[in-house]
């Protein structure tokens, strides 16, 4: 198994740091932010003007007006800090995919095999807190085998930065309890009973410390030291299918994106492939110079691993990808998959495809990424006499008719969305009009044959049932109207056409 | 000397319609769509399947009659097992009006589309995807160049392209095989009886590459395009002036 390496980052002054990029005037004055707490109004961040003249957080906001005079008092924001390291955090992915917020002002990286790609881990750590304090962050980092032990030696550690593998316990020992992550309580506790640094009571034995300090410290301590694993909460959960492409030039144009596509869905294809599973969702996103990502996704109706048909999902999506100044990342993701049906050898190519076929999936797909897949329908039947509701639309391709198909009844080839009303003259009940007006057209009714009367569904929808008849015209032209509700005399129930025969 | 001529020219010709795409009948081939008489009317007397057809339709009434000639097509073309596509912007066909003509209705794909460059492009698409039975699509307007890219893309996938226009004012010059108008006929029962006969069209063939355009009278009956016996249609008009 590979060598774990972890990197902690502290932003000291997070929320005044961001704020004072935001407003430069504050950045000569000191200021702090406060918000209330029972009552009081404590400060929960400080500028370093503020820190240095001995304003800390946890104080409230009269005592340190008493120290500074014209100390500014600006109003927390709630979730702001989360809000920030989060987008700090997305900014890091390029140094590492695995990420972690780090509440309340730090963050995380697993950096496991990362740190070679820029020429060694000293070279690394200073690219990161160089490039974030050139963005005018006060951030310190450390680099350990533990989460807990970066943690320390970030926060607390004098000496260096990166502490070599294996050597954590060294590192920690010269620490005070509070580089472990202890609740307050404990480190009260510890302070009061003369424990001012980790070397004096990690020797001591593990009931002993349980007894008095609970099982937090002896957690801690052994995530500090990588006797327990410690999982972070990553911003960006690794799917177990995705592909990395880092560019060393950022990528601008059409055929460098095309390039990338094709070689991310490679590489995730040939382990698809090997594996027997096929793509239904697949996210690229892609990380811009500028730091914002941009994304486009594709889905397929069949799970699908073949390289080309994939592409060519991708290929309609190009043109919405605004590279802007250049694209640094790609990754492509894999969110849904599914196993893919071992296609049989054909012995007897033949002639047509059926619903089951690959080249019509693909089809499908291809329209279904373009101009959506709710565009696309396929009809079943139901078993309904009401002409609307006969058939019902597929939820998959592969869906089978519960029934049969009725071919008992005559249907008109098109019906009409809305049945349209029109008059009619209709001297005897029961008989079909003698003549009907439809968009201003007289249509002298020559055969006939019905009626074929249709219940409403009367649990669904009140209303008069239908009695449909089936009409041709003077000119040979065949109709299919209908009479809403029984015959009675003048106040007969009103005429409609729904539909036109072949 | 004339003879030899004729028999080059005749060469000649035959070459042309392979070049275009016109394969002669073959004799344990030859399948026909079951048109009957009508196809006599294109090349080699063979219906041109893996072409695009273009029909008018300008009242719903002759998009009704268009559909049910469709569908009596796409009886034999799905025989198979394929599958159909049917594009279209407004789309009015009644997809259970199929079971009737023997098509199995959930074997046809509706794609819905809401602009008329979607459509021609899903056309397009759907075209060039082999093995389907056949692809139909409502258009209202195409140009030259957009009909020549449509048969490219059946010259090398042999599916079978329909184009209902139902706008005949819009009416360009295509690269379509055949331009057809169905109109739907008055029908008539067996013995005069009373109600609807057999749906009976009137199939004119305005234009056919390298065939015979005309005017037929077709009714379909129990899943057979059958010829309407013109002595016959007369003797029954005839009846009818006496009686009236």
């Amino acid at each position: 198994m590979m060598n774990k390496r972890f990197i902690s980052l502290w932003f000291r002054h997070l929320l005044t740091d961001w704020f004072t990029l935001r407003r430069p005037e504050f950045k000569a004055l000191p200021f702090v932010f406060a918000s209330p707490v029972r009552g009081r109004v404590m400060i929960t961040a400080t500028n370093e003007l503020a820190e240095a003249q001995g304003v800390t957080t946890g104080m409230t906001a009269a005592d340190a007006k008493a120290i500074i005079v014209d100390l500014q008092v600006i109003d927390d924001i709630p979730g702001q800090a989360d809000k920030l390291l989060k987008a700090l955090g997305e900014w890091c992915i390029r140094y590492s995919p695995l990420i972690a917020a780090d509440l309340p002002d730090g963050l995380l990286l697993d950096i496991s095999g990362c740190a070679h790609l820029w020429g060694g881990e000293r070279e690394y750590l200073k690219e990161i807190v160089t490039r974030l304090r050139s963005k005018g962050y006060d951030v310190r980092g450390a680099m350990a085998d533990t989460p807990g032990a970066a943690w320390a030696v970030a926060r607390f550690g004098k000496v260096k930065p990166i502490i070599p593998p294996g050597e954590q316990a060294d590192a920690l020992l010269p620490l005070p309890p509070p580089a472990l992550r202890l609740e307050p309580l404990v480190i009260e506790r510890l302070q009061k009973l003369g424990f001012y640094t980790i070397k004096t009571f990690m020797g001591m034995g593990r009931s002993v410390l349980r007894r008095r300090f609970g099982q937090e410290l002896l957690l801690r301590l052994d995530q500090a030291l990588g006797n327990v694993d410690e999982p972070l909460q990553l911003l960006h959960p690794i799917e177990p299918y995705s592909e990395r492409l880092p560019c060393l030039e950022p990528i601008r144009t059409a055929t460098g994106i095309e390039i990338a596509i094709k070689t991310l869905l490679e590489k995730l294809c040939h382990r698809l492939q090997g594996e027997g599973k096929g793509v239904r969702t697949a996210i690229l996103k892609c990380y811009r110079v500028d730091g914002h990502v941009i994304s486009a996704d594709i889905g397929t109706n069949r799970a699908s691993h073949h390289i080309d048909h994939l592409f060519k999902l991708f290929e309609l999506k190009i043109p919405t990808l605004e590279p802007a100044l250049g694209i640094e990342l790609f990754t492509l993701e894999a969110p849904k998959i599914d196993d893919v049906d071992p296609e049989q050898e054909v012995l007897w190519q033949s002639e047509s495809c059926g619903l089951d076929d690959t080249d019509l999936a693909e089809l499908l797909d291809r329209l279904a990424n373009k101009i959506g897949a709710g565009s696309i329908h396929r009809y079943l039947p139901q078993e309904r006499y009401w002409p609307e509701r006969s058939i019902k639309p597929a939820i998959s391709i592969n869906e089978k008719p519960q029934t049969s198909w009725r071919k008992d009844r005559p249907r008109p080839s098109i019906l009409l969305p809305r049945p349209q009303p029109i008059e009619v003259t209709s001297p005897i009940p029961d008989y079909p009009p003698m003549l009907f007006i439809y968009k201003n057209e007289t249509h002298h009714i020559k055969r006939s044959d019905g009626p074929e009367r249709i219940e409403r569904e009367w649990w669904l929808d009140e209303g008069e049932h239908r009695d449909y008849y089936q009409v041709e015209d003077q000119d040979g032209r065949r109709y299919w109207l209908f009479r809403s509700g029984h015959y009675a005399g003048s106040q007969s129930g009103q005429w409609f056409i729904h539909g036109f025969f072949a | 000397m004339p003879v030899a001529k004729k028999d080059i020219i005749s060469r000649l010709q035959k070459d042309i319609l392979l070049w275009q795409g016109f394969t002669p009948a073959m004799a344990g081939k030859a399948k026909g769509i079951g048109l009957g008489p009508l196809e006599a009317a294109f090349p080699n007397g063979v219906f041109p399947t893996g072409t695009i057809h273009e029909m008018i339709c300008p009242t719903p009434e002759h998009t009704a009659a268009t559909g049910g000639l469709i569908s009596g097509l796409l009886t034999r073309l799905m025989k198979q097992g394929g599958v159909c596509l049917w594009v279209s912007m407004h789309r009015q066909l009644f997809p259970a009006a199929l079971a009737g003509y023997d098509v199995e209705p959930h074997r046809v794909i509706f794609i819905d589309v809401q602009r008329e460059k979607d459509l021609l492009w899903a056309m397009e698409e759907a075209l060039k995807c082999e093995g389907l039975a056949a692809v139909i699509a409502e258009v209202r307007e195409i140009s030259f160049a957009q009909s020549r890219r449509l048969q490219l893309a059946v010259e090398n996938s042999k599916v079978t392209g329909f184009l209902l226009r139902n706008d005949p004012r819009k009416l360009g010059s295509t690269t379509c095989v055949a331009r057809w108008q169905i109109t739907p006929l008055p029908s008539q029962t067996h013995d005069d009886l009373p109600g609807i006969g057999f749906p009976r069209w009137q199939i004119d063939l305005l234009r056919v590459r390298n065939g015979n355009p005309g005017s037929w009278k077709l009714e379909w009956i129990d899943g057979n395009f059958i010829p309407v016996e013109e002595e016959k249609a007369a003797q029954i008009n005839l009846q009818e002036r006496i009686a009236g």
